[in-house]
């Protein structure tokens, strides 16, 4: 019988299906499938892309994996996929995939900063790394190096980083790309409820009448959820309304009720006038019940920066850029501005000087009537003058569509979710409006139950499981600690069998401030771990000079050649996911496991191994000893109490922290990998650098060692083996049962447990505030406010760069469906690539008229930090309003990112990827 | 050397002629290039003066083809070129096939077992048949399988399997029949003849300096219109004649040259 | 002298009749090798080409559109493809026609085979949406967005996204939850210009343009939908067709004996 390879998939996928839903086929049908896939091993699995967290089938032959298909048991998906998922397989065999360590050296064959790549040994690679680590550290001290960690870390992997770097080189210059993408999402959590990440999941879409996006191209980036938000609204299509909020159309448009093209930023004025409507004119519409029992209102400063250098004058920088960057320290109040500050005393002209930049974060309660009189000022016709976005919409009808848009939320028994990403997160207010869309949930009391609640969808594969949940961000630990609190440090050292005061207490370099360091030469070794911070961080310009010219030396670990290999002086090679065991955290607390299904290509090893390697070339006397941090801070030797743990000097790291006698107690083999490859535990059949194994079950160790941070701590995630059961599990895992709705004592052991009823946001951080008026805080005590949330008051301000001037135009960027982030894996995908394979500019078509230019035109996107070449579309997927061009940055060629602005939200320091100002020019 | 040069001057300029439009036309395709952008079936001139082949503008009209000025003026242009030039100059000088044929045909020289008559007058025939064939396929017939076609179009905008047209045009010269594509069956040669008849640049000849070498029949691809060599003095009025000067510059005793017509024979020789 | 003649004339005649038949023979054959190549029904013009009919007796095959095109978009047909050899053609799989707004093709056209008249607006500026080279058809069987996966690159990738390819939205009964967004082609505003065909992700692409005349059907003048007003311009007047034929051929004839 002659069978095409797709055949064998189709048929594959009809016996899965089957299965599934409980189908019967035929013995003929299954006799086909099953000489199909003669030889061929099925085994579950995660796809590696976005942070809607599909469930895949993978299937491997010969060691290869010769075909994926979607999970038919898995919820989320349900054997479906979106076509990055649909080429999984393609992904790790593009054509040149890295598979030798890389070190610039010279003609004798020695580092050289200046020298051009040529391949090494392992050993020789690890060498250099570690001696260059040392010549740093030595000098500069714990903050003199840095790693840059990823959201797509496996949850082990990025545990494994913070533990090397915070416990063992007692640094916190760990900080994810996930800053760049969730970090505003996290502290909107952090400060409303306590605790990261949503109170619901996926299933909202099935319960809800409403669907509102602000600034999520979900039918772009979030594929599979939006086909179900597609069904929900064809399930009962007079019922379901679909809002598509955003700064130009795209393709959710298509399935919306309500379009609404808003200016940028204004989204912060847009929720405030919502707010205004339920306050002011549809009081009845505020669940009072909810809201006296289970929440309080607060506010903060507004004179908080935008998360620029604090120094304009920096000498890196030229007059145009310091133009943008003094607005870190005044900025004059605009006219929208004097209206929105006009509480705090401003009007337009006047110098608002930014003076709590330090202590943005800051917020206090305030009275309902302080919050009703910050929210005075955004009436219908004020925020419809400020907030249209396309100039050629009539002002009426915009002012319709808002009034609608409040309808929808205000009215009573309609349920409602507010569905966001990176329009609201990148934002240099994105905390808060992450904090204004819980303003309004809280109010109406539609929040944390099922069909209702304010939903922050993730970007990232494991944003939540990994960079969140983990805390590979540059001031967290594990299960929502921070570094900076005491009882924490001794929490994790206690776990990590740390000598007391090991760990560091000040908070690191953010994702950014890495790259500002580097500039300033203040980290001089950083290592690059599944990321592409060279073309992923704003202003790049700034950053390929310092890491090319300035003395450093820079690691990356990386699959492919990416703009972040080719800066940096070693390049090591990963092995892939599917080369390796891991886990990924996706946007609804769901963890899913997978098992190593084929050995890693070439001599590609997996992150953990060379962190692992690297940390054997490390002793506890090098790292532990004391270090001056600042000023006010020495972390002290404690050798001397390691020494009473039974510790020794020339411990290596590797003994310590990955190797130890806990460690050694999870033996391979293990009923869970029966069958299964497991290059870190047994080796594989290459013996890369004469590796042989640990010897032991790693990545089981790390996972359940992880756990024991979380579980009791309102994190509780399950035993390593429940999940190679299950299709992965919503955490918190109480007693083998996953969590729906949290929060809500219906669904919430935790919630239950508090006793308070219904509810209960049991959240501990930032639990005891001060309180005062919109002004500031009074003195006094602080209130302690057991499992209740803030409703927050937040005024609408400018972005620090606007249009005007000689750069008429909005930035913004994002991506396309077809390309996930820097497009290392899906530009090698022939299909893909194919498919788009440039970024281009998408314009105005009467903008380019105006200049003259046709479709596919080459222009130069100029801002006042740098240009790139890209060629104009004015027709397809997203039609722009005039004034704002888009370029997605997947495309190395068009390195979008030299153009951007760094500005980030001073609280959550991420980035705002979507505003900037530029000038468009023929090329 | 200099001799050598000599002795092949028009040889090479009409080489370098044939090659210099192939390669303008080349340029115009590949790299803009405004000098000359199209093929030898049309092209424009420094983005003014069209140029059209008369002989694929006579196919398409009598195929139905309703043309558009741009082609008819360019036809235009090139029939009366030719027409007052003279002879079949454009298969010496401007048709790239030439360069094959020649080769095939010096290649194919020991063993010409054709009389120089037979078959010449076939390629009127052809002409013929080009055209009843264009009316009734509604298509330009001898465009359709033109070995001149596919190699000029070859060279500018891709060969594909066209070199096969040609080669077989190069067997067929070299094996089959001398001078047997251009000379007997190429109805483009013979739609020139037709027009260039009454042309004014002719070959003329002194038989009084003859010294009946008879190299210029040897070298002559139509060598059947040089009967009166050695024997009547005066231009050869032949349409057939390509004007492509080889039975000049291997003439050893200046009994060839180029004239125009009308002009006396002393005023030439007498100088 | 006459006897020469005389011979000549018999010679004369006799090369004559050969020649006819030598002509009559080569005519057929290549008349037959011409309709041949003509006949390459599935070959995409560039825009504004003239009609399948027409169009191989204008174009004189010079290839300017070719040089024209930016994207390296058209080809002359080269011997052994399809198609007349010499006549410009575009393969969307390779390279697709990405709609240049000042069609450079059309306005090099020396012939008249490309029309630019048949791609304006009212006011005559150039109006490359009015293309109708090809239409693009879809192959469900292998379409993996029918199969429910969230594939509609053809659908983005559209430049009249919206207008020529379509998202039809219905439910997923199998799994209950997901919706299939199924790209469907609008042959009203499809311009053949083959994105979809090129972007198409699958092995063989299962959107592929076709010309016209190929893929789409033709509904009789007799009828018009009465919904649509616009449909009306389909009616011409010699729709329906007297009948021909005499009622007395039936009433008189026979046929109703039994024999």
């Amino acid at each position: 019988m002659t069978l095409t390879r797709r055949d064998f998939i189709k048929r594959a996928a009809a016996v899965s299906a089957a299965g599934a839903i409980g189908m019967n086929l035929s013995p003929a049908d299954l006799a086909q499938a099953s000489e199909a896939e003669k030889g061929w091993k099925w085994d579950k699995s995660v796809c590696r892309f976005c942070g809607t967290g599909c469930g895949l089938m993978i299937a491997t032959k010969n060691d290869r994996i010769v075909a994926v298909k979607g999970d038919p048991a898995a919820p989320v998906n349900r054997g479906l996929n979106c076509i990055k998922g649909y080429f999984n397989a393609k992904i790790m065999y593009g054509r040149d995939r890295l598979t030798k360590p890389l070190l610039r050296v010279n003609s004798r064959g020695e580092f050289d900063k200046k020298g051009k790549f040529q391949e090494v040994s392992w050993d020789k690679a690890f060498d250099v790394m570690a001696a260059q680590f040392k010549k740093h550290y030595q000098a500069l001290g714990p903050a003199g190096i840095g790693v840059f960690g990823s959201g797509q870390y496996t949850v082990q992997e990025g545990y494994a980083m913070v533990k090397l770097v915070k416990a063992g080189l007692r640094s916190n210059n760990i900080d994810p790309n996930a800053r760049h993408c969730m970090a505003s999402a996290v502290v909107g959590f952090i400060q409303a409820f306590g605790i990261d990440e949503p109170a619901g999941n996926y299933d909202d879409i099935e319960y809800t009448d409403s669907a509102v996006l602000w600034g999520a191209n979900m039918a772009e980036m979030h594929p599979i959820l939006w086909s179900r938000i597609t069904d929900r609204k064809l399930s009962n299509p007079d019922r379901v309304k679909i809002v598509n909020l955003t700064t130009y159309r795209n393709r959710c448009s298509n399935l919306a009720d309500l379009e609404i093209i808003f200016k940028p930023q204004t989204d912060l004025a847009i929720w405030n006038y919502i707010a205004r409507e339920i306050v002011f004119n549809h009081p009845e519409a505020i669940d009072r019940e909810f809201v006296d029992k289970y929440t309080v209102f607060a506010t903060g400063h507004v004179d908080v920066g935008y998360g620029m250098r604090d120094n304009p004058e920096h000498p890196a920088y030229s007059e145009a850029e310091r133009e943008t960057m003094r607005k870190q320290k005044t900025k004059t109040v605009s006219r929208a501005e004097g209206v929105t500050l006009a509480h705090l005393g401003y009007k337009e002209g006047d110098e608002l000087q930014m003076k709590h930049a330090a202590a943005a974060g800051k917020h206090w309660l305030i009275s309902f009537e302080e919050f009703k009189r910050g929210l005075e000022p955004y009436t219908l016709d004020f925020v419809a003058e400020l907030s249209r976005g396309d100039a050629d919409e009539p002002l009426e009808q915009h002012k319709a569509k808002l009034k609608q848009l409040a309808e929808i939320y205000i009215e009573k028994g309609r349920k409602v979710v507010s569905y966001w990403t990176m329009g609201m997160n990148q934002h240099t207010r994105g905390s808060w409006v992450n904090e204004q869309a819980y303003m309004v949930h809280l109010l109406l009391g539609k929040q944390a139950q099922p069909g209702n609640g304010a939903f922050s969808l993730t970007g990232q594969p494991s944003a939540c499981g990994t960079a969140r949940e983990v805390g590979t961000f540059a001031h967290r630990l594990p299960a929502d600690m921070v570094v900076a609190n005491p009882k924490h440090r001794e929490r994790a050292e206690k776990l990590w069998k740390l000598p007391a005061g090991t760990l560091n207490g000040k908070p690191g370099s953010h994702y950014t401030k890495l790259m500002r360091d580097i500039e300033d030469g203040k980290i001089k070794w950083a290592w690059v771990q599944v990321c592409n911070p060279w073309q992923n961080t704003a202003n790049a310009n700034h950053w390929i000079r310092a890491a090319r010219e300035m003395d450093n030396f820079i690691v990356c670990s990386d699959v492919y050649p990416t703009v972040s290999a080719k800066v940096a002086d070693l390049i090591l090679p990963s092995a892939m996911i599917f080369e390796k065991w891991g886990a990924y955290g996706n946007a609804e607390r769901r963890t899913q496991h997978w098992k190593q299904q084929v050995t890693p290509v070439g001599e590609a090893m997996p992150d953990i191994w060379q962190a692992m390697e690297f940390a054997k070339r490390l002793t506890l006397g090098e790292v532990w000893k004391e270090w001056k941090i600042s000023d006010s801070l020495t972390l002290p030797d404690v050798r001397a109490e390691a020494r009473s743990m039974g510790y020794k000097d020339d411990d290596t790291l590797f003994d310590v922290l990955f190797a130890n006698e806990e460690a050694r107690g999870y033996s391979w083999p293990d009923p869970v990998g029966a069958g299964s490859l497991n290059t870190l535990a047994e080796g594989d059949k290459r013996k890369v650098a004469g590796f042989e194994g640990y010897g032991f079950f790693v990545q089981k160790y790390l996972w359940e060692e992880y756990r024991k941070f979380g579980v009791g701590h309102m994190h509780d995630l399950a035993s390593f083996d429940a999940y190679h059961e299950a299709r992965g599990l919503k955490w918190p895992v109480i007693d083998g049962k996953e969590t729906a709705w949290r929060f809500n004592a219906e669904y919430d052991p935790y919630a239950a447990k508090a006793g308070t009823g219904k509810f209960a946001f049991y959240g501990p951080a930032l639990k005891a505030l001060p309180s005062g008026d919109l002004a500031g805080p009074r003195k006094g005590d602080k209130t302690p406010l057991p499992n209740k949330a803030k409703i927050f008051f937040r005024p609408y301000m400018d972005p620090p760069e606007t249009p005007g001037g000689d750069y008429p135009f909005w930035l913004v960027t994002g991506r396309v469906l077809e390309h996930w982030h820097t497009g290392t894996m899906t530009m090698r995908v022939p299909e893909l690539h194919r498919a788009v394979p440039e970024a281009r500019c998408f314009m105005n078509g009467a903008d380019a008229r105006g200049m003259g230019l046709n479709d596919g035109d080459p222009v130069w996107v100029e801002s006042r930090r740098g240009r790139i070449k890209a060629r104009v579309q004015i027709r397809g997927r997203n039609v722009m309003p005039k004034g704002m061009v888009f370029v997605p940055f997947f495309d190395e060629r068009v390195l979008i990112n030299k153009v951007c602005l760094d500005a980030t939200c001073p609280i959550s320091k991420e980035t705002d990827f979507k505003k900037c100002a530029v000038k468009v020019t023929r090329a | 050397m200099m001799s050598r040069l000599l002795r092949h001057r028009y040889l090479i300029a009409r080489r370098i002629l044939q090659a210099g439009i192939l390669v303008l036309l080349a340029g115009g395709n590949l790299y803009g290039w405004p000098v000359l952008v199209g093929d030898l079936s049309h092209s424009r001139l420094l983005g003014t003066v069209p140029f059209s082949d008369p002989f694929a503008v006579a196919q398409l009209l009598v195929a139905g083809g309703v043309l558009a000025g741009d082609v008819l003026l360019g036809a235009v242009l090139v029939l009366a070129f030719y027409a007052l030039v003279g002879g079949r100059t454009f298969c010496a000088w401007v048709c790239p096939l030439n360069a094959v044929t020649d080769l095939a045909n010096r290649l194919g020289t020991g063993r010409r077992g054709t009389h120089p008559r037979t078959g010449r007058a076939v390629r009127y025939w052809v002409l013929g048949l080009a055209l009843v064939v264009s009316a009734v396929a509604g298509t330009a017939a001898f465009e359709a399988v033109s070995p001149i076609g596919m190699l000029h179009r070859g060279v500018i905008f891709g060969m594909g399997a066209g070199w096969a047209a040609v080669a077989a045009v190069f067997l067929f010269d070299l094996a089959v029949m001398h001078n047997g594509f251009c000379g007997r069956l190429c109805p483009l040669g013979a739609f020139y003849a037709l027009i260039g008849r009454f042309g004014l640049l002719r070959v003329r000849h002194d038989h009084t300096v003859c010294t009946h070498c008879l190299e210029c029949l040897r070298v002559c691809p139509e060598n059947q219109i040089l009967q009166q060599v050695g024997r009547v003095s005066g231009t050869i009025n032949r349409g057939v004649c390509t004007n492509c000067g080889r039975c000049i510059e291997v003439c050893d005793d200046d009994a060839l040259g180029f004239r125009i017509r009308g002009r006396a024979l002393s005023e030439r020789t007498g100088g | 002298m006459t006897g020469r003649e005389g011979m000549d004339r018999r010679s004369f005649l006799a090369g004559m009749l050969k020649g006819a038949a030598a002509s009559a023979v080569g005519g057929v054959v290549w008349g037959g090798l011409v309709a041949g190549m003509d006949r390459a029904p599935l070959v995409l013009r560039p825009p504004g080409a003239l009609a399948a009919d027409n169009f191989p007796a204008t174009c004189i095959r010079c290839g300017r559109c070719v040089a024209a095109c930016p994207y390296d978009t058209l080809e002359l047909a080269t011997p052994g493809r399809p198609g007349p050899v010499g006549m410009p053609a575009f393969t969307p799989r390779k390279t697709p026609c990405y709609l240049c707004q000042d069609i450079p093709c059309t306005a090099a056209c020396p012939s008249g085979a490309l029309d630019p008249s048949s791609v304006c607006d009212e006011t005559g500026a150039p109006d490359i949406t009015r293309a109708r080279m090809g239409v693009a058809v879809i192959d469900y069987t292998n379409c993996i967005a029918a199969w429910g996966l969230r594939c509609d690159v053809c659908y983005r990738v559209c430049p009249l996204v919206d207008k020529a390819i379509l998202l039809e939205m219905t439910r997923n009964e199998r799994t209950g939850r997901h919706a299939r967004l199924v790209p469907r082609i609008d042959p009203e505003h499809c311009t053949g210009c083959g994105l979809c065909e090129h972007a198409c992700v699958v092995e063989k692409a299962a959107v592929f343009v076709q010309p016209r005349e190929v893929a789409l059907g033709r509904v009789g003048d007799q009828y018009i939908r009465g919904w649509d007003r616009a449909d009306e311009r389909r009616l011409r007047q010699d729709a329906v067709q007297p009948p021909e034929g005499d009622p007395l051929d039936y009433l008189n004839g026979g046929g109703l004996d039994d024999e």
